[in-house]
């Protein structure tokens, strides 16, 4: 690891200013540090000149005394925004070898604010898993590992290879998707910062869609700050996208404090669920603990609904993926497999294109969504999505925020919970139910679990107020002080 | 609302998705265990909950009537698996 990998965003983004390091030395730091863990998997595509063209025009700009919100910063981008010109797979073998001929707009927002493109981050295959095991491109591995330990772990999932990134330091920081977890659970594993922000925050155009009325767009970075500053550089109301709000953004990284004097802070009782770890509650009473002591009041509070919310989760997010997917047919992109007529080239291009989750997740959509099954599960499943969301409500008429563990386990052996989808599912169990909601959410690296690996918080908060979700967020992480890094790179760094 | 093998083939050709015989008993399986779990949604009373079909209460946004984007036939057809004279080539569907 070398000193220029090891900034933080905000710190790269003063040296830069400052003209103390140059956009291309800090680019071509990352460069080196990506070919030399290339053993994680974290990049799909690594974009090399891209990344250097961007960074000399970053110094010209910067030489000009011209500079943008992330001008020279080097970011990671995971493999599900459409990227104009830079392979774009989704992690599945149906999009083999499609360049997108259009940015998304996340992304074009960044390269605006003048960030360096380093290359794009494996994923799950179309954003569906909780472990990068499902990816085409094969599994990530976690920088982490056990003390003393060669096994390798999951960084979580979907936005796997964005944590693993951002953890080993391959990035300073990256974008990720979350749709019911899939930021802040691989955030939780890797011992970095993920935050999803309210559903409408950030456009999805140009986004590969999953679950549509779930899917956001969010940062993963070391820091509350750095988190702050990219989220700040990637919302923002777009036409193309309808359900993008018409929001100013506010300045959350310039306003950023730790100060949660008087705010109220919930604790869900029914968030103490059947075996969990002693040590994840444990870190939990923790994290309520260094709040109060910083002058939060806690409260005890009842989110009935929570434990359908997976349940709904896993109807309502299959049957949109299975009506979004439908676009997959071998026709005008990716993959084509021949049949001997249409409706067989239509079977076998799906059949040998989509991997064995994908293709679970769309065939129990087609059937909560088919003729005779739709009242008793798709609408059903929506009915209970509103009652979880007016226990949020009702909530938020007693508390300002919600602290939550951010997942069940700490990172797990790759190949664990593999043949079991069920268990799969249950890592989202804490992250789903403010999805479900369209509510904003942070996890927080807080402490170490007994095995050595990184455990996170999460911090939920009411529609379009991540001010106090980062506020609170940066309350946890003063307290917590983690600094205790993956041990490849500790030893690394002496 | 038990899932059989038939019903499995059935929706797997709705999705448009070739299953092979052989993986289709595993499959079955599998898919009813989810669904089995996913039944738990009926202890939930949602006598008179009107369903959830928009997250966050965003007014439509207006915007003139105006051509935004167009006239881009190579952007388009750039990744078609086989395109002829400016079309994507695909099986004969009309006898």
């Amino acid at each position: 690891m070398s000193e220029l990998t090891a900034l933080t965003l905000t710190a790269a983004r003063e040296a830069l200013r400052r003209r103390e390091i140059s956009a291309r030395e800090l680019t071509e730091a990352h460069l080196r540090a990506m070919e030399a863990a290339r053993d994680l998997n974290a990049y799909i595509t690594e974009t090399p000149e891209r990344a250097l063209a961007m960074a000399d025009a970053a110094d010209a700009r910067l030489a000009r005394g011209e500079s943008g919100l992330l001008e020279g910063l080097p970011l990671a981008i995971k493999d599900l925004f459409c990227t104009e010109g830079i392979l774009t797979t989704a992690g599945s073998h149906i999009l083999e070898g499609f360049v997108p001929p259009y940015e998304s707009t996340v992304t074009r927002r960044l390269w605006e604010a003048g960030a360096v493109c380093l290359g794009k981050a494996n994923l799950d295959e179309f954003a569906m898993g909780s472990a990068n095991v499902t990816s085409y491109y094969g599994p990530v591995r976690n920088p982490w590992t056990r003390p003393g330990e060669e096994v390798p772990l999951v960084p979580g999932g979907s936005s796997g290879g964005s944590a693993a990134a951002v953890a080993a330091r391959l990035c300073l920081g990256a974008t990720g998707t979350d749709t019911g977890g899939s930021i802040r659970q691989p955030a939780s594993f890797c011992g970095v910062v993920g935050m999803k922000p309210t559903y409408g925050r950030c456009s999805r155009f140009g986004i590969v869609a999953f679950a549509s009325s779930l899917d956001q767009a969010g940062p993963l970075t070391r820091t509350v700050a750095d988190c702050a500053l990219l989220l700040q550089a990637m919302a923002g109301y777009d036409p193309q996208d309808s359900t993008s709000a018409a929001r100013e953004v506010p300045d959350w990284s310039g306003g950023l404090s730790g100060e949660v004097r008087g705010l109220r802070i919930g604790v869900p009782a029914e968030y103490r669920v059947e075996g969990m770890p002693e040590e994840i509650e444990r870190l939990w009473r923790q994290g309520a603990e260094w709040l109060r002591a910083a002058g939060a009041e806690i409260r005890e509070i009842s989110l009935p609904h929570t434990r359908y919310a997976l349940p709904a989760y896993y109807i309502i997010a299959p049957a949109e993926a299975s009506s979004n997917l439908a676009r997959y047919d071998g026709m005008r992109f990716g993959l084509r497999v021949e049949g001997a007529d249409l409706t067989e080239t239509y079977m076998k291009t799906r059949g040998r294109g989509f991997g064995a989750e994908v293709k679970r997740r769309v065939l129990i959509g087609t059937y909560a969504l088919s003729a005779g099954y739709y009242d008793a599960y798709y609408l059903k499943a929506q009915k209970v999505r509103r009652r979880i969301a007016e226990d949020f409500t009702a909530a938020f008429r007693e508390v300002d925020a919600i602290l939550t563990p951010t997942a069940p386990s700490a990172a797990f052996r790759l190949g664990e919970k593999s043949d079991d989808p069920v268990a799969m599912y249950l890592n989202d169990v804490f992250t789903v139910p403010a999805s479900l909601a369209g509510l904003p959410g942070i996890s927080v690296p807080a402490g170490l679990s007994a095995e050595g690996l990184p455990l996170g918080l999460q911090v939920i908060g009411r529609a379009w107020d991540e001010a106090t979700v980062l506020r609170v967020g940066r309350a946890l992480e003063e307290a917590a002080a983690f600094t205790a890094l993956p041990y490849g790179l500790a030893e690394v760094a002496g | 609302m038990a899932l059989d093998k038939t019903t499995v083939a059935r929706i797997a050709h709705l999705a448009r998705i070739e299953i092979p015989e052989s993986e289709l008993d595993a499959l079955t399986g599998e898919l009813a265990k989810i669904l089995e779990w996913i039944d738990q949604l009926g202890e939930v009373d949602t006598e008179r909950v009107e369903p959830m079909r928009k997250v966050m209460d965003i007014p439509a946004h207006w915007r003139p009537d105006e051509v935004t984007d167009g006239g881009r036939r190579e952007d388009i057809l750039a990744n078609a698996p086989e395109t002829h004279d400016g079309y994507f080539v695909v099986p004969k569907v009309v006898e």
